[in-house]
């Protein structure tokens, strides 16, 4: 009850606070600069310059204190030891190059960043072109985009009953294991299964990304000036050519926007690995590497933060793509 | 698909099922976990999920009693096999053939001495002599139960897990961090969207960029900072780093939405000698209400669904963790006690799919706003 009691007035400051700043912080720039007087257009000049950034003042102040600064500190924290007291310059990316368990990761992520992105945007425009078509399809939708409101940790918990296994010859309560076993073959420890591990893991992450890929490709779908298809079928194409050669071409921009958000959600994957294998087995990703790192017993901030700035770097390219798309949009 | 009349008919029973495979394949993991929450420890490991609406059969035995009575000149023993609710199927009297016996049979296990199993479970063994049993005779029964869904995981986890301690920790978190940086951002994505100032291409094109910044990178530094600053872990931190994180995606659909609404309403309040402050108050936040609640449940869904920066920032006692920690720990440590964890998470996914069902719309707008743009 306590705890009802501090978010509520958490709540109640936070927003107060806020619009106390900026009801207050225009009220004051009012009564400096009034809108009337001997210098009226002086002051409202000189107060339309000033407002904006009243405006966009504690944005600015969140944004570079906990996205922008964060970055440089890392990069400069990476040049140093476990603790941050003595100045090593490269030797944590050094040691990073040297590392197995680092190699293993990055060639891990490499395989999610091919399969999950790919996978998920085929599901999700197959999806998206079946249940465009029946009547019943927004019931459809509704549940294969659910799995988006599940949590990567709830997620693992529903997958991992998937993948439960019993010795062979006791009743299988996994349903995979179930279907192996009926087909005859033997049940199988998936998640410790080499290489394969890796798949199954991703699986779960496709499984929740493919309702996103779903809703906006069948949007991008619709938005498909109708006069292009019907004059393919009067060319006589098939469906398939339709599909492949007139339609997914006047979508590829959107093709694109999913890709890369996916791959973005791909390359930060965490919860997935972290409460399923924890690494193990060889299915080390980045993120949980660095989390590693961080959290063992003596934590080392250098290699943890070089490892950080290993993933900013791989998300670089498709931050300046985006920049590059959104300034296009702007002009 | 109007243009593709023609083939609607041929190909529509097709696209039926393909789309009702998938759906089906998209919705059996969650399904399984529910089912499972509501059966009961025994039965989740004797059988899939999938066979608990058929019933299912058990063999065991049970020993009869010793002791005869003496009913019209000779010796009885009666009782009964099976429990409440259980159908006997088969029965027997010894390991190797435990069901040898339909239910009915009377069978000679001794010398003068004669059983009978019923329908019903109910055993009679007769004997002309008086019963000289050290312990009772084994009879094994085979038996079936009908399809029984129990409530007992749910009481059960919300009292002894710390679940309910870790929703209210959960709520705690969510709600000031989903609302804190709405009005943040309503503010500065007004500024972008609507005022003349230099540098703001720049810092469109600035939060555009911050919008994929991997949590990653943010750890260790603001782990440090909160510390130096005096505020340590805590809901204060929480609530921070969730805002800070939550703003590029806030700022990024509100300004998106905010540039799309009809300039003459918003030229004309100026020229009548609106504030900036009073445009903002009295047309845009109103008009801008569905871009505010698209941004309400992303952040409420991913806030209410993070692991990391709960556990960086706010700890690992059991006082401290939010439910996706706990359900964590839960994995960790009752990790063969399935009735425990599919309760566990299916209560921590029971909002987020509660708020999911209800406001689909907008989030699906939402993401029409943020994605389909950029392309």
């Amino acid at each position: 009850m306590e705890l009802f009691w501090l978010a509520i007035s958490t709540i109640a400051i936070g927003v107060f606070g806020c619009v106390a700043w900026f009801w207050g912080s225009n009220w004051v720039l009012d009564r400096i600069l009034p809108a009337k007087g001997p210098n009226a257009g002086d002051n409202i000049r000189r107060a339309n310059q000033i407002r904006p950034w009243l405006f966009l003042g504690p944005a600015i102040v969140f944004l570079g204190m906990y996205l922008v600064y964060p970055v440089f500190d890392s990069l400069w924290r990476s040049l140093f030891n476990s603790n941050g007291t003595r100045f090593v310059g490269a030797d944590n990316y050094a040691w990073l190059l040297s590392d197995g368990k680092f190699r293993e990761s990055m060639l891990n992520n490499m395989l999610w960043l091919l399969f999950v992105p790919a996978a998920s945007t085929a599901f999700g425009l197959l999806a998206a072109q079946l249940t465009d078509r029946i009547r019943w399809g927004n019931i459809g939708k509704s549940l294969i985009f659910m799995p988006m409101a599940i949590s990567f940790v709830g997620a693992g918990v529903i997958w991992k009953f998937i993948y439960e296994y019993r010795a062979s010859g006791e009743a299988q309560i996994g349903l995979l294991n179930w279907i192996v076993t009926q087909m005859g073959a033997e049940p199988q420890i998936w998640l410790s299964l080499p290489f394969w591990n890796n798949f199954f893991l991703m699986i779960v992450l496709v499984w929740i990304q493919t309702g996103f890929a779903m809703v906006i490709l069948s949007a991008a779908l619709r938005g498909i000036p109708e006069e292009t298809v019907e004059a393919a079928i009067l060319d006589g194409a098939s469906p398939l050519q339709v599909f492949f050669k007139i339609k997914v071409p006047q979508i590829m921009g959107t093709i694109a926007v999913v890709w890369t958000t996916i791959t973005i959600v791909v390359l930060k994957v965490f919860d997935i690995v972290f409460v399923m294998t924890n690494g193990q087995w060889g299915t080390q990703v980045l993120a949980n590497l660095m989390y590693d790192w961080m959290f063992r017993g003596t934590p080392d901030y250098g290699r943890g933060s070089a490892i950080a700035i290993v993933l900013m770097i791989l998300v670089t390219p498709i931050m300046v793509w985006n920049i590059w798309n959104a300034r296009k949009e702007v002009r | 698909m109007e243009g593709m009349a023609g083939q609607k008919s041929s190909l529509g029973w097709a696209v039926n099922i393909a789309a009702f495979l998938l759906v089906l394949l998209w919705t059996i993991p969650t399904l399984g976990l529910f089912v499972s929450s509501f059966r009961d420890r025994d039965q989740i490991a004797q059988s899939g999920w999938w066979q608990s609406f058929s019933g299912s059969e058990q063999t065991g035995f049970v020993r009869s009693g010793t002791e005869g009575a003496l009913q019209d000149g000779v010796w009885v023993i009666e009782g009964s096999v099976t429990a409440d609710g259980e159908q006997l199927v088969a029965w027997g009297t010894s390991a190797r053939e435990p069901g040898a016996h339909a239910p009915g049979d009377t069978v000679e296990i001794d010398e003068g001495i004669d059983i009978t199993v019923a329908d019903d479970g109910s055993y009679r063994m007769v004997s002309d002599t008086e019963f000289d049993m050290r312990r009772g005779e084994r009879i094994f029964v085979t038996t079936s139960s009908p399809p029984s869904f129990t409530t007992d995981n749910y009481s059960r986890v919300l009292s002894a897990t710390g679940l309910g301690r870790a929703f209210m920790n959960t709520m705690t978190v969510t709600i000031p961090a989903t609302v804190i940086p709405i009005m943040i951002a309503a503010f500065a994505a007004y500024a972008l969207a609507w005022m003349q100032f230099p540098g703001r291409a720049l810092l469109t094109a600035a939060v555009v960029g911050l919008l994929v910044v991997p949590l990653q990178v943010a750890l260790i530094p603001l782990l440090r900072m909160h510390n130096e600053m005096g505020i340590g872990k805590g809901y204060l931190g929480i609530w921070l780093a969730h805002t800070g994180f939550g703003l590029p995606l806030a700022v990024y659909l509100l300004r998106n939405y905010m540039v799309g609404l009809p300039r003459e309403i918003i030229e004309s309040a100026r020229v009548d000698g609106a504030t900036d402050f009073q445009i903002f108050r009295r047309i845009i936040l109103p008009l801008s209400f569905p871009a505010l609640a698209s941004f309400a449940i992303f952040q409420f869904l991913w806030v209410w669904n993070d692991l990391l920066v709960a556990t960086v920032f706010l700890g690992n006692t059991r006082e401290q963790l939010v439910m996706t920690g706990l359900l964590r720990e839960l994995m960790g440590s009752r990790g063969g006690e399935w009735e425990i964890l599919a309760t566990s998470a299916f209560i921590s996914i029971a909002v987020p799919l509660a708020v999911f069902f209800a406001m689909q719309k907008y989030l699906v707008r939402g993401l029409l706003a943020g994605s389909v743009k950029g392309g």
